[in-house]
């Protein structure tokens, strides 16, 4: 109490108690999540909405596709474990620690995006694709996948928005993270992560253009570095780990209901 | 230094001495993967969709309140936190479910036009 008094002092008189008992950055953080949440919350529902309203809703992901869902499960889940640990070394105030933490968190969630992206393009080149995809030369698309993409066009719309706009929203937390890690030495990693995708993801792959997201991560993070520089305290750790964990928690229902709910069970 | 800040100060310090042991975040690692294998299992039984549907939603709805409670820390929040974000949350998403009915009008419209 005496260090925190005192750490304060050149304050006094700017702090008021919180009706909620914490701090503004993490009411914000909360309201935010709030209403990400009526996002995923209305993508789902228009997806059930589809599945409901669609007689013969096709089934078609086989085990190879529950399989590699769960492995994604298992990196969301432990990067949700190594996040925690990352936030009790920031309340420890062991740098080294919550920058290891961190870093693991951010391979985590890597993993799982380089695996949702596998899965991607193999559903694409096997045929479930949507209308704006590219075909993929030199690959004989499957018919069952072909008729679902023709037949049926809402289930690779919905699961293509659903999904996408979950990878996106990884993909923001793992610099989320690799600035609250790294501050601006993570600017250039970006660069170099951007310009290794765009120049060896083949060009009818939709990440060719997806990890453009890297390079607007990149100069959204810099402005922000430029504008506010600053080393991130435990509060900043915590809140960038409530975001985290939101991902998370909204893949413990994509998962079930975009997946499980449409196995293909031989 | 005046006593709102003397009580924000202390409001601070009382919401960092909630941090505890690192144990209970292995155990709901440990419960939220067991539950995963739980799903998976249920996915590969041909089971009849809207009880495989009940299922699954039970077991997500469980996995978010652990994740919610104890990784993102609601448990240990104040009350009036846990309440108005908690409600607010299952309110907004309940609404939604306003449009299931107009889904299952449009199932019924093309049973009617086969």
């Amino acid at each position: 109490m005496s260090e925190a008094v005192a750490h304060h002092q050149a304050v006094a008189g700017v702090y008021e108690p919180s009706l909620f008992g914490t701090y503004s950055k993490k009411i914000g953080m909360w309201l935010f999540l709030l209403s990400d949440s009526l996002t995923f919350g209305a993508l789902l529902y228009a997806y059930s909405y589809g599945r409901i309203s669609t007689p013969n809703w096709p089934t078609p992901f086989h085990s190879e596709s529950i399989i590699n869902a769960t492995i994604m499960t298992a990196f969301l889940l432990t990067s949700s474990l190594t996040m925690v640990l990352a936030v009790n070394a920031a309340a420890r105030g062991n740098a080294s620690a919550l920058r290891g933490w961190l870093i693991a968190t951010m391979i985590c969630g890597t993993g799982f995006i380089v695996l949702h992206g596998r899965e991607w393009g193999n559903l694409i080149a096997e045929g479930l694709t949507l209308p704006v995809f590219p075909s993929v030369p030199g690959h004989e698309a499957s018919a069952e996948f072909a008729n679902v993409s023709k037949l049926v066009p809402m289930f690779p719309a919905t699961f293509f928005g659903l999904t996408g706009m979950h990878m996106l929203h990884v993909t923001i937390g793992v610099i989320y993270l690799g600035v609250v890690a790294l501050r601006k030495k993570f600017i250039p990693v970006l660069l170099v992560l951007w310009a290794i995708g765009y120049f060896t993801i083949p060009a009818y792959s939709p990440f060719h253009y997806g990890v453009h997201v890297l390079l607007i991560g990149a100069v959204v993070c810099s402005v922000i570095l430029w504008l506010r520089p600053k080393v991130y305290d435990s509060a900043d750790v915590e809140v960038a780990g409530l975001y985290w964990h939101f991902v998370d928690l909204v893949w413990m229902f994509i998962f079930p209901l975009v997946y499980l709910m449409s196995t293909k069970i031989l | 230094m005046n006593d709102a800040t003397q009580a924000a100060l202390e409001q601070r310090v009382a919401e960092e001495q909630r941090h505890h042991g690192m144990r209970p975040f292995f155990y709901v690692w440990g419960a939220l993967l067991v539950l995963t294998g739980i799903e998976v299992y249920l996915g590969y039984q041909n089971m009849e969709p809207l009880r495989m549907l009940t299922i699954l939603m039970g077991l997500s709805i469980l996995k978010a309140a652990l994740i919610i409670a104890y990784f993102m820390h609601m448990k240990f929040e104040a009350s009036t936190m846990k309440w108005l974000t908690m409600c607010s949350l299952v309110f907004c998403l309940t609404m939604m479910v306003v449009f299931f009915p107009d889904a299952f009008r449009l199932l019924h419209l093309g049973a009617a036009a086969r």
